[in-house]
């Protein structure tokens, strides 16, 4: 056990000095994999961020009915009102609508430059489900009552970003999945590098009665070390990334009243972003040495 | 120790290097293998440590069928073999130290422990004051004694050596030669390829003739 232990420490001990004896090829390798693996995690966290939004806003299942100007208001809110699946019924009079515009940023001189008031009266609902399926059916029910003008869906627009995301999330994955290949072949040729350029120390080995996993181990660890230093750089790179756009991030956002701004990927994926880095170099290194060591 | 019964090789090209040893060799025993180049010698050799396998007939060392080894089971085989190549096959990316530690670092030795066997083997064959040499600074005697440094450093109970006195000057064979002889009187079992007949007669032991593969004098004194 305590030999086993040993030869473990001595082969990774091996393996770095390798690294290190190598520095400016090992940077140039680890900077190959960190940028490809930058992009993926850079999409995947700009994604998160986006759906985090997105779900923010489905959380309100909200319906706007925009009034015609005939329409009768009593009695549609009696006929709202009876209707089980809406949850609550807010009224919002045309004059409420233009004051409130008024007080939105940057629209007070459009307001003012109106000659008459443009907006019809609304009703703002929210319905007790939120699945869209259900709201498209209440929207089209209220849609087909006598005195509607329109109903808009609020939550519509944070559904198709849902979509888009969703669309999103699997070209991410297609570019995941291809440079994770990526990842796996670079240090596949690392490696079968550097057993090419130790082909000597390996024939000897092998003939004083080294074990072949005795042989193998070095070269394992390189490939994890290899794919562990491009994993951090990787992330390096996606924070600097975040971080640079997260100034126009924050300025947008103030301007629109929100303190909204991206966050870094959440400590666990990270690591487990780096475990897969570690582990799709082990497996470079497996194909390479299975392939050169016999 | 070692025997070989009715044992044939056939390299791949059809070429046949050996044909129908037969021989035993006992535990401390001391014996030369000799023939013109080309007889099979270093085929022979080769077999001991399942370099090669035998086409036909069996190796048995120490109680081991090694052509029927599994590949697994071969590095085990050799820890207990001392092997002195012909061309040696130092590392010359490392200290002579270090080249003597190689064969130790496999069996995952304690540190102490391998510095002591490996300081002890470099002092057995008088390059303990050229341990931070690189081999490339060292005379082709010196190389050849730096390799029989490597091949005992695990204690082996028989050592195996291909032509280790070739390119030598008189001088430095024969203390090559006395080097492994001492270790032969310390019980170490001793097999040693060469042509050179001086030599052969210089010791007087037992002596394994091949000629185009096959043993002609097998287990016989030389004359």
């Amino acid at each position: 056990m305590m030999a086993w232990l040993r030869q473990h420490r001595e082969a990774f001990a091996r393996a770095l000095g390798k690294l290190l004896a190598q520095r400016g090829a090992s940077l140039l390798n680890a900077l190959v994999i960190g940028v490809a693996l930058s992009l993926p995690a850079g999409g995947y966290a700009l994604l998160a961020n986006l759906q985090q939004v997105a779900q923010r806003v489905t959380l309100e299942p909200q319906l706007s009915v925009f009034l015609k100007p005939e329409a009768k208001r009593a009695e549609l809110e009696i006929r709202l009102h009876a209707d089980p699946r809406i949850a609550q019924l807010r009224f919002v009079s045309r004059d409420d609508a233009l004051k409130e515009l008024r007080h939105a940023e940057g629209l007070a001189e459009v307001v003012a430059a109106l000659e008459r008031n443009p907006l019809p009266d609304a009703f703002v609902l929210r319905a007790r489900d939120g699945n869209p399926a259900a709201l498209e059916a209440l929207a089209t029910d209220v849609r087909a009552m006598s005195g509607i003008a329109q109903v808009q869906v609020d939550s519509a627009w944070a559904q198709r970003l849902g979509a888009l995301a969703r669309i999103g999330q699997l070209a991410l994955g297609a570019l995941a999945v291809l440079l994770a290949t990526g990842l796996v072949a670079v240090t596949f040729n690392t490696i079968r590098l550097q057993v090419l350029t130790q082909l000597d120390e390996i024939e000897v080995s092998q003939l004083l009665g080294a074990t072949d996993a005795f042989i193998r181990r070095p070269f394992f660890y390189l490939g994890m070390l290899q794919g562990l230093a491009g994993g951090c750089l990787g992330l390096a790179i996606l924070w600097a990334g975040l971080a640079t756009l997260n100034q126009g991030v924050r300025e947008l956002a103030q301007s629109y009243g929100s303190s909204f701004q991206l966050v870094f990927l959440p400590g666990p994926q990270a690591i487990a972003l780096l475990a897969l880095c570690a582990l799709l170099g082990w497996m470079g290194a497996l194909l390479a040495v299975s392939k050169y060591l016999r | 120790m070692i025997s070989f019964s009715a044992v044939s090789k056939r390299y791949p090209g059809g070429q046949e290097a050996l044909r129908g040893v037969s021989f035993a060799l006992e535990a401390g025993e001391f014996a030369f293998l000799t023939g013109h180049s080309g007889a099979g010698k270093s085929t022979l050799l080769k077999l001991i440590p399942a370099i090669e396998r035998p086409t036909s007939g069996s190796v048995i060392v120490n109680g081991q069928n090694v052509g029927a080894l599994k590949r697994a089971a071969v590095p085990y085989l050799r820890r207990n073999l001392g092997l002195v190549f012909q061309d040696q096959k130092l590392l010359y990316d490392r200290t002579v130290y270090d080249n003597v530690m190689l064969p130790l670092s496999f069996s995952g030795q304690p540190p102490r422990e391998a510095a002591r066997r490996a300081r002890a083997a470099l002092d057995k064959v008088g390059l303990l004051a050229r341990e931070r040499a690189n081999p490339i600074q060292l005379s082709g005697g010196e190389q050849q004694r730096l390799a029989i440094a490597r091949a005992v450093v695990n204690r082996p109970a028989m050592l195996v050596a291909d032509e280790p006195t070739a390119n030598l000057d008189a001088e430095s064979a024969g203390r090559i030669i006395d080097i492994l002889v001492s270790f032969h009187q310390v019980g170490v079992t001793l097999l040693i390829a060469t042509h050179d007949q001086a030599l052969i007669q210089r010791y007087g032991k037992r002596v394994l003739r091949l000629a185009q593969g096959r043993l002609d004098a097998a287990g016989r004194l030389a004359a």
